[in-house]
C-alpha cells in the first residue's frame, strides 16, 4: 500500500518522465500559460493606465483626444489577443502533450504484448491487458491537462510574492501564509482521497473486464437466459464504483470551499492589519491595496495546483500498472540460424517435456522424428497434450526439457521470424483479424490473387468467399463474426496453405467443417496441394489416414506408434478411441 | 435463393442524431436520480454564487472606506469585515452542500445509466450485437459513461455557478448603468452567436473521437486475443502497424478536437478585452453627456471582470460538455436501439414443464440485406422426440437452431413451442425451458464451478459432480489438478476447444431444459469421448425434446427422425434407416461419412 507522501513523490516523478519525453511541447504550453498569467496581471495595469490617462483627464478637462481613445482600445484588445494566444498555446499544448504521451505508451504496451511470450499472456486475464493499454495509460497522463496551467500559476505566485515583499514586508508575510495553507490543505485532501481514487481506478478495470467478457459471450448469455445475472454481476461493481466516487466527491466537496476561502480570509486579515499599520503610519494605503489585490488575483489559479495534485493518485496507479507491463521480461530469445528456403522440412522432437504449472506435466518425454515430406498424426483423447505439442513445434512455448529441431536446427537457435517462414499452423480455434478476406489470408504478404484463390480452393472456401459482397475485399469484422465456425476454419486453413509451408501443422483444423467438405479438403491435401511435411492432430480416421505414422498419446506420453493399420490391430485402447463411431454404429 | 430481403441492417445506434437538449432530456429520463432534488442543489448554487460575488465587493468597499483619503472608518470596516466573513462562511457551506449533492446525484444517475445500457446490450438482437465491435460496446458502458461523469461533477458545478454569476453580474451592471451593460453584451454578442457554430464543430469532432476510441480498443485487443496466431505466423510487425494506425488516427482526432476547444475558449478573453475598451470609451462619452461620473465608469470596469470570468468558464464548460455529450449520446444511442426480440414479459405465456412440442410454420429467414437462407420451412417435432438436422456447411442448419432458441425471429412465418408462437413466450420461461449448446463453448474468467453454475445458479458441488458423472466426464474432471476450483480463463487458455465443449454440456445438463438444442456441441472432443457422451446425452435427452445439428452422422443414426437441409430448404426427412436406403442427399452424405470411417 502506498503512502500519500509517496504518491506525491511518485506523482512528480511521473510528471518528470512526461517533461523529459516532451520537453518542447511542455515548454511551449508552459510559456503560453505564463503569458496568460502575466497578461491577466497586465489587464489590471491597463485598467489603471486607462483610469489615469483617459478617464480621469477626460472627466476633469471635459474633452479627450482620439489618439488616447485609440490607445485605450489598442491596449485592451492587444492584451486580449496576446492572452488568447497564451490560452491556445497552453490548452492545445497540454492536449498535444497528453495525446502524444498516451499514444507513445499505447504503442509501447502493445509492442510488449506482441513481444512477450505466450506464458506471460496465459498468466494475465484479457480484461486486465486491455485495461493496461487503455484506461491505465489514460490515467497515467491525466495530470498533463492541468500541468501547464499549474506551472504558470507557480510563476504567477512567485511574481506576486515578489511584488508583495516590495510593497510591505509585514503584510507580505501575512499574505504569504495563504500559500502554504492552501498547499497543506491540498495535500491533506490528497491523503484523504488517494485510497478512494486508487480503488475507483481498480474498479474501472474490473468493470471493463466484466463488460468485455460478458459481451464476448453475448450469445451464450442469451441462450442461457443469463441477462439478469450478468447485469447483476456488472451492477455490483458499478454500484461499488458509484459509492467510492460519491465518497471521494464528498471529500472534495469539503476541501474545495476551504481552499477557495483561504485567500479571501487572507485578504480580510491583510486589510485589518493593513489599516492598523496605515494608521500607525508604517505603510501606505496603496501597498495594502496592492497586496490585497494580488491575493485575490492568485486565489483562483492557485486551485489549478490542487487540480494537478488531485490527479496524482489516479496517475500514479495507472503509471505503475503500465510500467509493470513495460518492465515485464521473458521475451523469447532467438539465435542467428536460418533454414533452407524450399523443400519439405525434417522435424525431430527429442525427449521433450512441458508443464504449464510445476508438478502437473502436460507432456513427458516425447520423442519422435519425421523425414522431409512424411506425415504424422497425433491421436489421443481430449486433453492428452496434442495441442500443447503443436504449440511447442511452432515455438509458441519452449520445452522445459529436451529439444525440437527443424532440419536439424534447434528451434531456439533460429533467428526471429525464420520458423514462421518454414512452418504454418492451423489452430483448433480459428482467429481472424478485423480485416478483409485477402488480408486474413495473406497477412500482408505480397501474394498474387491467383494464389489466394488457389489456397481458398484447396480449403474449400472459394465458394462462399466468391459469394461475399466484395469477394476478397470483403471486410470480415472483428474476429470474423460474420462467418460461421466452419467458414472461419477454412479461411484459417487457406492462410496456412498460401504460404506454401515446408512443415504444416493442422490442429484438428476441420472440426467445424461437415464431412463432405472435409473429405474434399483432405482429398486436395493428399493430391499434392502441399508438399510439406505434415503434423496433424486428428480424431477422424479419414484424417488420420493422411499420415504415414500415428503417435498415440495418452496423459502426455507417447504410448504407442506405428502405421494406423498396425496400431488398430495391436492396441485395443487405440482401436477403441478411433473406432468409437463404428462401435456405436454396430451397437445401434 | 433469389429473393432478397431489403430490410436495413440493424446496427447499434450512435445517437449522433440526438440534439444536445434532447440528449440531456433523455439522459435525465433514463437516470431520474439526476433530477431528484435538483431544485435544492440549484438553490445552494445560487447562494454560493451570490457569496462569490459578495466577497470581492465587500473587500472592495472595505478598501474604499478603510483606506480612503478621509481616513479609516473603523466601525464601517468592522461591519463589512464581519459581512465578508459571513459571506465566505455561507459560500463555503453552500458550496460544500452543492458539490456533495452533485456528486451523489451524478454518480447515482450514471450508475443507473451504465447498468441500463449494459442490460440493453444483452437485450439487443444477436444480429445487432454482431454489427458492433465488442470493444466499442464495452466503451459505451465504461469510458463513455466516465466522460459524462467527469463532466457532470466538475463541469456541472462550473456550469451552474457560471450561469448564476453571469446573471448576477448582469443585474448589478444594469443597476449601475444600463447603457454600459448593453455595450458589454454587444461586445460578447459575436461570441454568443458563434457559440452554436462552434458547438456543432466540437460535437462532430468529439463524436469522431469517441468512435475512434472504440476502433482503437478493437485494434488493441488483437495482440491479446490473437496472441497465438500472431506468433505462429510471425506477423507482429503487421499487427503492430495496424495498431499504430488506429492509435495515430485516435490521436489525430483528439488533437483536432482539442484545437477547436482551445480556439473557442480563447474567444471569451478576446470579447472581454473588447468589452473593457468599449466600457471606457463609451463611459467617457456618457460622462460628457452627464450620465455617469468618473467613479462610476471605473467601478463599472471592475464589474466587467465579474462578467468576463464566468463567461470564460462557461465557454470552457460548454466545450468540455461536447465531449461528455458525445459520450452520453453514444450510451443513449445504445438504449434507443430497438431490442427487436421484444420480451412480452409479464404478459408472456409460460411454457408448461415437460417435453416441448415444436413446430416451424412456413418459416423463412434472411439476414438483413441478404438472400433468404431458410425458405418455406414446415416442420413438426413431437414432444419427446429426438431430431437430427444434417446438411452441408452453409445449408442453414445453424440458422434453424437460432430461430428455435429465439436468437433471431423469422423474416416470415412463425416458430411455435407447445403451440405458442415463441414471440409470445415470456423470455424467462423460454430460457428456462429451451437451452442451446453452441459449437464454441464460451467460458468466463472464473472457476470451473462458476462456469458450470451458469447452467443452474447456485448449483452445489454435489449437483455439478453428479451431472458430470451422468455425462460420463468425471474422469476428465479428476485429471484437473484443482478440480472445480480450476480457473479456466476467458480465452480458455487453460482449456482446449474440446474441454470448453465439455463445460458447455455440463452447463446444459445442469440447466435441465425441456427442449435441448445442440449445435455441433461435441465437434472438438475425441471420438471415444464423443460416443460416451452421446450415450450420456441420450440419457439427457430422454423425457425431453431435442434437436441436434450434427455433421457426424452417428447422431443422425440414433435420432428418431432425420431432417436434411440443403440450400435453405428441407429436402428430406424420415428415420435414418429409411433415408439411408433411398437415393438422395442423405444417402450421399452418409456414403461420404462411411467412406471417411473406412480407412
Amino acid at each position: 500500500m502506498s503512502t500519500p507522501t509517496s504518491t506525491l513523490r511518485d506523482g512528480f516523478a511521473v510528471l518528470g518522465v512526461a517533461i523529459r519525453r516532451e520537453p518542447l511541447i511542455f515548454t511551449v504550453s508552459t510559456l503560453g500559460s505564463v503569458l496568460f498569467g502575466a497578461l491577466t496581471v497586465a489587464d489590471a495595469w491597463v485598467l489603471g493606465w486607462a483610469t489615469d490617462h483617459a478617464v480621469t483627464p477626460a472627466f476633469r478637462d471635459g474633452h479627450i483626444s482620439a489618439s488616447i481613445l485609440w490607445a485605450v482600445v489598442g491596449l485592451f484588445v492587444g492584451v486580449a489577443i496576446l492572452r488568447a494566444v497564451g490560452i491556445v498555446a497552453r490548452r492545445l499544448g497540454a492536449g498535444v502533450m497528453q495525446y502524444r504521451l498516451q499514444a507513445h505508451d499505447r504503442r509501447a504496451v502493445t509492442r510488449q504484448y506482441l513481444r512477450l511470450p505466450m506464458e506471460w499472456h496465459q498468466q494475465h486475464p484479457t480484461g486486465e491487458l486491455l485495461s493496461n493499454a487503455n484506461a491505465d495509460v489514460e490515467a497515467a497522463w491525466s495530470p498533463i491537462a492541468p500541468l501547464p496551467m499549474a506551472v504558470g500559476t507557480v510563476v504567477m505566485m512567485v511574481i506576486a510574492i515578489a511584488q508583495m515583499f516590495a510593497a510591505d514586508l509585514v503584510l507580505a508575510l501575512i499574505g504569504l501564509l495563504v500559500f502554504p495553507i492552501v498547499v497543506l490543505t491540498t495535500v491533506t485532501y490528497q491523503n484523504a482521497a488517494s485510497p478512494l481514487m486508487t480503488r475507483a481506478q481498480a474498479l474501472r478495470g474490473t468493470l471493463s473486464g466484466i463488460a468485455h467478457e460478458s459481451f464476448e459471450g453475448a450469445q451464450v448469455v442469451k441462450t442461457l437466459g443469463r441477462e439478469a445475472d450478468e447485469t447483476e454481476r456488472f451492477a455490483a461493481v458499478a454500484r461499488e464504483l458509484r459509492d467510492v466516487n460519491v465518497r471521494a466527491g464528498r471529500i472534495r466537496a469539503a476541501f474545495d470551499p476551504v481552499i477557495a476561502a483561504v485567500p479571501s480570509l487572507g485578504v480580510l486579515v491583510v486589510l485589518a492589519v493593513g489599516v492598523a499599520r496605515v494608521q500607525a503610519g508604517d505603510t501606505a494605503p496603496g501597498d495594502v491595496v496592492t497586496i490585497g489585490y494580488l491575493l485575490t488575483i492568485v486565489a483562483m489559479p492557485i486551485r489549478s495546483i490542487g487540480w494537478l495534485l488531485g490527479e496524482f493518485p489516479r496517475s500514479v496507479v495507472g503509471f505503475r500498472r503500465v510500467t509493470r507491463v513495460l518492465a515485464a521480461t521473458g521475451e523469447m530469445q532467438y539465435g542467428g540460424s536460418a533454414l533452407p528456403a524450399s523443400g519439405a522440412a525434417s522435424l525431430a522432437v527429442e525427449r521433450v517435456s512441458y508443464a504449464y504449472e510445476p508438478g502437473a506435466p502436460v507432456l513427458t518425454d516425447i520423442d519422435f522424428s519425421l523425414e522431409p515430406g512424411r506425415s504424422v498424426a497425433l491421436v489421443g483423447a481430449t486433453a492428452s497434450g496434442k495441442s500443447t505439442l503443436t504449440t511447442l513445434i511452432t515455438r509458441l512455448v519452449d520445452p522445459d526439457a529436451g529439444a525440437i529441431r527443424v532440419d536439424g536446427v534447434d528451434l531456439r537457435d533460429l533467428s526471429a521470424g525464420e520458423l514462421a517462414r518454414a512452418v504454418a499452423v492451423v489452430p483448433q480455434s480459428a482467429f481472424l483479424f478485423d480485416d478483409t478476406v485477402r488480408g486474413n489470408v495473406t497477412l500482408g504478404a505480397d501474394v498474387p490473387d491467383a494464389d489466394v484463390w488457389a489456397a481458398l480452393r484447396t480449403a474449400q472456401a472459394d465458394g462462399f468467399v466468391a459469394a461475399l459482397p466484395h469477394g476478397l475485399d470483403t471486410k470480415l469484422g472483428e474476429r470474423g463474426t460474420s462467418l460461421s465456425g466452419g467458414q472461419r476454419q477454412r479461411i484459417s486453413l487457406a492462410r496456412a496453405l498460401v504460404r506454401k509451408p515446408r512443415l504444416l501443422v493442422l490442429d484438428d483444423a476441420t472440426s467445424a467443417v461437415d464431412p463432405e467438405v472435409e473429405a474434399r479438403i483432405l482429398e486436395a491435401l493428399r493430391d499434392g496441394a502441399t508438399t510439406a511435411t505434415l503434423v496433424v492432430v486428428a480424431y477422424r480416421k479419414a484424417t488420420i489416414a493422411l499420415a504415414d505414422e500415428v503417435l498415440h498419446l495418452a496423459d502426455g506420453r507417447i504410448v504407442d506408434r506405428g502405421p494406423h493399420t498396425a496400431l488398430i490391430q495391436r492396441s485395443p485402447a487405440y482401436a477403441d478411441l478411433v473406432n468409437a463411431y463404428e462401435t456405436q454404429q454396430e451397437d445401434a | 435463393m433469389s429473393t432478397t430481403v431489403t430490410a436495413p441492417e440493424p446496427v447499434v445506434g450512435t445517437g449522433a442524431e440526438i440534439s444536445a437538449m434532447a440528449t440531456i432530456r433523455r439522459g435525465m429520463q433514463i437516470s431520474p436520480e439526476l433530477r431528484q432534488g435538483l431544485g435544492v442543489t440549484l438553490l445552494l448554487a445560487l447562494v454560493a454564487t451570490i457569496g462569490q460575488v459578495v466577497v470581492p465587493i465587500t473587500v472592495q468597499k472595505t478598501i474604499d472606506h478603510g483606506l480612503g483619503p478621509q481616513g479609516a472608518d473603523i466601525g464601517y470596516m468592522v461591519r463589512m469585515g464581519v459581512l465578508a466573513a459571513v459571506a465566505i462562511l455561507a459560500t463555503g457551506l453552500a458550496s460544500y452542500a452543492m458539490t456533495s449533492r452533485l456528486f451523489t446525484q451524478a454518480e447515482r444517475g450514471l450508475a443507473t445509466l451504465r447498468i441500463k445500457a449494459f442490460r440493453h446490450v444483452h437485450d439487443l438482437p444477436l444480429l445487432t450485437q454482431n454489427t458492433e465491435r465488442r470493444g466499442a460496446l464495452v466503451s459505451r458502458v465504461t469510458s463513455d459513461v466516465d466522460q459524462v461523469s467527469q463532466f457532470l461533477v466538475f463541469g456541472g458545478i462550473f456550469a451552474i455557478v457560471s450561469v448564476g454569476q453571469i446573471t448576477v453580474a448582469t443585474v448589478i451592471m444594469l443597476f449601475y448603468s444600463w447603457q454600459l451593460c448593453l455595450v458589454v453584451w454587444i461586445c460578447f454578442a459575436p461570441l454568443f452567436l458563434s457559440l452554436k457554430w462552434f458547438q456543432q464543430r466540437l460535437s462532430d469532432a468529439y463524436g469522431i473521437v469517441r468512435a475512434q476510441v472504440g476502433v482503437m480498443l478493437g485494434a488493441i485487443a488483437e495482440p491479446v486475443v490473437g496472441a497465438a496466431v500472431i506468433r505462429a505466423y510471425a506477423v507482429q510487425d503487421r499487427t503492430q502497424a495496424r495498431i499504430d494506425e488506429a492509435i495515430a488516427t485516435n490521436q489525430a482526432a483528439a488533437t483536432k478536437a482539442q484545437g477547436f476547444t482551445a480556439f473557442s475558449f480563447s474567444l471569451g478573453g478576446l470579447s472581454g478585452g473588447l468589452a473593457n475598451a468599449g466600457v471606457i470609451v463609451i463611459g467617457i462619452w456618457l460622462g460628457f453627456a452627464g450620465v455617469l461620473s468618473a467613479g462610476e465608469v471605473i467601478a463599472f470596469a471592475f464589474l466587467v471582470t465579474l462578467f468576463v470570468g464566468p463567461v470564460q468558464m462557461g465557454t470552457q464548460v460548454l466545450t468540455d460538455a461536447q465531449n461528455a455529450l458525445a459520450g452520453w449520446r453514444r450510451v443513449i444511442g445504445v438504449l434507443e436501439t430497438p431490442a427487436e426480440l421484444v420480451d412480452p414479459g409479464a404478459d408472456g405465456e409460460v411454457l408448461p414443464r415437460g417435453p416441448i412440442d415444436v413446430e416451424f410454420r412456413d418459416v423463412s429467414f434472411g439476414y438483413p440485406g441478404g438472400p433468404l437462407v431458410l425458405q418455406d420451412i414446415d416442420l413438426h417435432v413431437e414432444a419427446g422426440t429426438r431430431v437430427a438436422v444434417v446438411g452441408e456447411t452453409g445449408s442453414g442448419k445453424s440458422t434453424l437452431a437460432k430461430l428455435l432458441t429465439r436468437l433471431m425471429d423469422p423474416t416470415s412465418g412463425s416458430v411455435l413451442l407447445d403451440g405458442v408462437d415463441v414471440r409470445r413466450v415470456a423470455n424467462a420461461s423460454l430460457r428456462r425451458s429451451v437451452v442451446l449448446v453452441p459449437q464454441e463453448g464460451f467460458l468466463i474468467d472464473e472457476t470451473l464451478r462458476a462456469n458450470a453454475q451458469w447452467g443452474r445458479a447456485g448449483a452445489t458441488d454435489e449437483e455439478i459432480l453428479a451431472s458430470a458423472d451422468e455425462l460420463g466426464i468425471s474422469d476428465w474432471l479428476d485429471t484437473l489438478p484443482r478440480g472445480l476450483d480450476t480457473r479456466v480463463g476467458q480465452r480458455g487458455e487453460a482449456m482446449s476447444a474440446g474441454e470448453r465443449q465439455l463445460v458447455a454440456l455440463l452447463r446444459a445438463h445442469l440447466a435441465d431444459p425441456d427442449l435441448l438444442v445442440l449445435d455441433e456441441a461435441t465437434s472438438a472432443v475425441d471420438p471415444q469421448l464423443e460416443m460416451r457422451m452421446a450415450r450420456a446425452l441420450e440419457q439427457l435427452m430422454s423425457g425431453r425434446t431435442s434437436v441436434t445439428i450434427a455433421h457426424r452422422l452417428t447422431t443422425a443414426e440414433n435420432a428418431d427422425e432425420v431432417v436434411v437441409v440443403d440450400h435453405g430448404r428441407i429436402v428430406q426427412r424420415g428415420p435414418h434407416a429409411v433415408l439411408v436406403t433411398r437415393p438422395g442427399p442423405y444417402a450421399d452424405l452418409h456414403a461420404s461419412w462411411v467412406a471417411q470411417q473406412a480407412h
